[in-house]
């Protein structure tokens, strides 16, 4: 098993390293599956079989399949290749190299100026770790529930603001990011002023009352600009 | 069970947190910021389980499930702002939002 420890560390710095330098979205994110199993690996080895499944589970198979349907919902194909022009060279990576390989001997001599000690000396089972959980860490899963409701509201939130923006024209707005259109005056819905002119048809609530208009002008203006 | 050094698996996760924080420097496509924060998180994790590991407790697995479930909550919130930036601002790009629009 002492193998598979540097095996799964060298698998998971690659593919980590691969992540961060590649173009096109959909190849990283799986390069980044590849990460996380490496890491659940890693997680094996040492001991700790109950954290190895929920990273697979959680992370490579929750988190990361949600950034993939997210990338498919923005269709990012081509476009987002383009959406860092002039980056990505080996220029932009040489400062922020520099900084990190600084931090890197820092942290190197930390660690190394501490005692050393043999890794994994027994395995800790779900069993244990569910005992803690719900031990003297019950107020931690009580709070951990609560941000997770929290984040399902928030994003229930953002979701439905977006949905009521265009109903039903997501496909059309998202394909053409800039589209104006019926309304030939696209630059004008970005002045709050010229709102109620330009959304004479079909957006009744910033034309109706200006009292709910400058009650949230700029969270009005946000979604304006798809609108048209 | 691995018999390495307590200091390797430090190493790594340093490692991995430093990839993720040259990640968010260098890239500027939402995406892929929001992949380097996972990245960071998820190192941060290993230092924890590492450290669990070491004295053999289930504290670092604890600790490991708590940073998993705020992570889950992050990239949720996270992935909806990235939605409503790109019906904004009409791209992924994060300088697009470096200046204020009034």
């Amino acid at each position: 098993m002492t193998v598979v420890f540097y095996i799964a560390g060298a698998v998971a710095l690659i593919s980590t390293l691969l992540v961060i330098t590649r173009r096109n979205t959909i190849h990283a994110l799986l390069l980044l599956v590849v990460s996380l199993l490496a890491v659940a690996v890693v997680f094996y080895s040492l001991g700790a079989p109950f954290v190895a499944a929920l990273e697979v589970i959680i992370y490579a198979g929750a988190i990361i399949v949600l950034f993939l349907f997210t990338v498919m919902l923005l269709n990012v194909g081509r476009q987002a290749e383009g959406d860092e022009p002039g980056r990505l060279r080996g220029i932009h990576f040489v400062a922020p190299g520099i900084l990190a390989g600084v931090l890197l001997v820092l942290l190197a001599i930390a660690i190394a100026s501490g005692p050393s000690a043999q890794v994994g000396a027994r395995a800790v089972g779900p069993t244990e770790v569910g005992a803690a959980l719900y031990g003297p860490y019950a107020i931690g899963v009580e709070l951990a529930s609560t941000l997770l409701l929290a984040a399902l509201i928030g994003a229930r939130h953002l979701a439905q603001r977006q949905r009521e923006a265009d109903l039903g024209s997501v496909a059309a707005a998202v394909a053409t990011p800039a589209a104006p259109g019926p309304a030939p005056e696209p630059p004008a819905e970005l002045v709050p002023a010229a709102a109620p002119a330009s959304a004479a048809g079909d957006d009744t609530p910033a034309a109706g009352p200006a009292g709910a208009a400058e009650q949230a002008p700029a969270e009005r203006k946000f979604w304006r600009k798809d609108d048209g | 069970m691995a018999h390495v050094p307590f200091e390797y698996g430090l190493y790594l996760a340093a490692a991995l947190f430093l990839i993720g924080l040259v990640g968010v420097l260098v890239r500027r496509n939402l995406i892929f910021v929001l992949a380097s924060i996972e990245i960071m998180l998820n190192a941060a994790g290993l230092a924890f389980v590492v450290a669990g590991s070491r004295w053999g407790h289930a504290d670092g697995q604890v600790m490991f499930i708590f940073i998993l479930s705020m992570a889950a909550a992050e990239v949720a919130v996270g992935l909806a702002l990235a939605l409503l930036f790109r019906r904004a601002f009409g791209s992924l790009d994060v300088d697009a939002a470096s200046r204020m629009r009034g």
